[in-house]
């Protein structure tokens, strides 16, 4: 049976194409290759279309392109509506948005309208079978996501409904190395409204940059609950610097404290990470912080309890006190780089 | 004001005793509480009553212990309360949960101004029953609703916390919103209110109050809803829904399989927090590179 297109929902965010989506569109190729189909865009704004050229490079073989005036902010009910029309018309198979506020926001309402099923939040993708009362599925999307506060991961499949849709976790997935002039096919979107647009209106719309850059920095040294105070995390700051070019991480526990800004989280519901080298000093390991930090190359674990979690997953570490352990650290590394 | 609310287990307190020797989660040792984000929900809608009035009713779907929550936010300061369980809504997902709720909202609960639930519920971290019921009900969304700085005119201005961005957005009702944990701080049970809704049964339980008491069902239950201490519970039948479109045959996700989270067991190479174990540490870090 022949399948439809993938097609990744493409998410504009100041005037760029959001990182999650390009990350998208590495996963949608790999997607489309094994179903042996096209890998679509939707490109929905207001004289956005440049950014075309951007979804091209980084795999997509046709953009859908929706323009309007009412489309220059999102907004939930015209881009629900638009997204719709164009799924019901081109029929893919597939359609995957990112995991951030706006893919969670619109995919949802999407779904609903498509009467169709909705995984939310996942960190893998796979095309495999799926067998349910003696019917074999072949070639089904496997959405795979934690549930349960990240205690469990469960594998969702939607059998017997298109589209097979779902929203992705933001940083899990790799961007691919875009190729400066592909070419590819660009469809025009009709963009029939009808007063959608005024039920909802945005007025201010403030970005704040985040404070941190986690996912770029090559070593992250991370603090939890354990590190005590607020004055103990500048210790984590020193040490940072000393290393060099180190982004200073933290556990949920830890900016519940008060001890750093919520741009540091590394976790579940922070930031998803993969340096070189994780310190992690003080934090116990909780399975929703592991499952952001886990694939880090190196693991280095400062705790005052054996028996915490995080040393199960580190390679190196150090039982005792981060208050004394992280200067000895500093001295040490002042000394040796 | 509608406030949609939902029964869950406590996955975010995993503490050794609910952890099988395996080192995987029993689930069914964790206790079951309110979901914390439909508590700031509850305590949005609340506030709203004080400022603008208007009737606060919360509705769960979910097993008949639901009713636990129920009563809770009754004591909180809820009017009304109304549980929705039939074991043919079990093993709904969004899709089959949120056509339950919005068909009960639609024929039971017309009109209102706001639909109010959490951002999304710690079992599933889906935020995705929200938008689906407002899909339903026809009516817009704001998702991360924050702050409602004023209802005015038919109009609510409210604060979006996107996390990377804030959004100041105005919506016409009817509306619904979904409310993330940042948004305040919910109120407590309320003493006097504890001790009035001490004796509020919903319909599950209404057979064993009557043979305690010693009364027929019916009297009961009139008894109680004259004092407003009935949960009113609602069944498949008494919503109209069709029923291909709930529980597990509303459900287009199944689920393949589910793994428990076993922790990896790296090869750890421990080091003395003396200065000595420190040295010994950066150094191994430095010659592989991993420093440096």
């Amino acid at each position: 049976m022949a399948h439809g297109d993938v097609w990744v929902y493409a998410e504009v965010d100041d005037g760029k194409i959001a990182d999650v989506s390009l990350e998208l569109l590495g996963k949608g190729k790999e997607l489309a290759g094994t179903l042996d189909v096209q890998l679509g865009a939707i490109l929905l704004g207001h004289k956005t279309r440049d950014l075309a050229a951007v979804l091209f490079a980084h795999g997509a073989d046709v953009v859908y392109a929706g323009e309007h005036a009412s489309l220059e902010h999102y907004t939930t009910l015209p881009y629900a509506r638009v997204v719709t029309e164009v799924i019901r018309e081109h029929k893919p198979e597939i359609v995957l948005y990112g995991a951030s506020p706006q893919g969670r926001d619109l995919a949802p309402r999407v779904a609903s309208a498509l009467k169709t099923g909705l995984t939310a939040d996942c960190t893998d993708l796979q095309i495999g079978s799926y067998e349910s009362s003696g019917r074999v599925y072949q070639q089904k999307l496997l959405q795979v996501r934690p549930a349960w506060g990240g205690n469990i991961i469960a594998t969702i499949v939607s059998p017997d409904v298109l589209p097979e849709m779902a929203t992705v976790r933001e940083g899990v997935m790799h961007i691919p190395e875009p190729v400066e002039g592909r070419q590819g096919k660009l469809v025009d979107v009709p963009v029939h409204l009808d007063g959608e647009a005024e039920l909802v209106r945005v007025i201010e719309h403030h970005r704040q940059p985040r404070r941190v850059d986690l996912r770029s920095a090559n070593i992250i040294v991370s603090g939890g609950y354990g590190m005590g105070t607020k004055e103990n995390f500048a210790l984590l700051h020193e040490l940072a610097s000393v290393v060099g070019g180190a982004a200073v991480g933290a556990s949920r526990a830890a900016v519940d404290a008060g001890f750093i800004h919520q741009d540091h989280q590394v976790g579940q519901t922070g930031t998803t990470v993969r340096p070189k080298l994780y310190i992690a000093c003080g934090i116990s390991g909780a399975v929703q912080h592991r499952a952001g930090m886990e694939e880090s190359a190196k693991i280095m674990a400062i705790n005052n309890d054996p028996s915490a979690p995080i040393f199960q997953i580190a390679h190196y570490g150090i039982v005792g006190d981060v208050r004394e352990v992280v200067p000895r650290l500093i001295k040490a590394l002042k000394g040796k780089l | 004001m509608i406030v949609l609310v939902k029964q869950v287990p406590d996955t975010k307190n995993v503490t050794g005793e609910v952890m099988k020797p395996d080192g995987t989660v029993n689930r069914n040792a964790l206790a079951a509480i309110f979901n914390p984000e439909d508590l700031n929900a509850l305590e949005m809608a609340l506030d709203l009553k004080q400022r603008y009035g208007g009737e606060v009713i919360v509705i769960t779907m979910g097993p008949p212990r639901a009713a636990d929550i129920l009563k809770d936010s009754l004591c909180r300061g809820a009017d009304r309360a109304i549980l929705l369980s039939d074991r043919r809504f079990a093993a709904s997902d969004t899709l089959a949960t949120s056509y339950s709720i919005a068909q009960a909202i639609l024929t039971r609960l017309m009109p209102f101004d706001l639909v109010l639930c959490g951002r999304q519920a710690i079992d599933g971290d889906t935020a995705q029953v929200g938008p689906q019921c407002a899909d339903k009900l026809g009516i817009p969304q704001v998702t991360f609703a924050d702050k409602v700085l004023d209802y005015d005119g038919g109009v609510f201005r409210i604060r979006r916390d996107l996390g990377r961005a804030q959004e100041l957005v105005e919506a016409k009702a009817p509306l619904l919103v979904t409310v993330p944990k940042t948004a305040n701080s919910p109120r407590w049970p309320n003493a006097h209110l504890l001790l009035k809704y001490r004796r509020a049964r919903s319909g599950f339980e209404l057979e064993a109050e009557a043979k305690r008491l010693g009364k027929k069902v019916d009297e009961v239950q009139q008894d109680l809803a004259s004092k407003n201490l009935f949960i009113e519970t609602w069944g498949a039948e008494d919503i109209g829904a069709e029923l291909v479109r709930i529980g597990i045959s509303g459900s287009p996700t199944k689920v393949k399989k589910v793994e428990n989270v076993v922790l990896a067991g790296a090869n750890l190479k421990l080091f003395k927090p003396d200065d000595a174990g420190v040295r010994e540490l950066v150094n191994e870090l430095v010659e592989e590179r991993t420093f440096g």
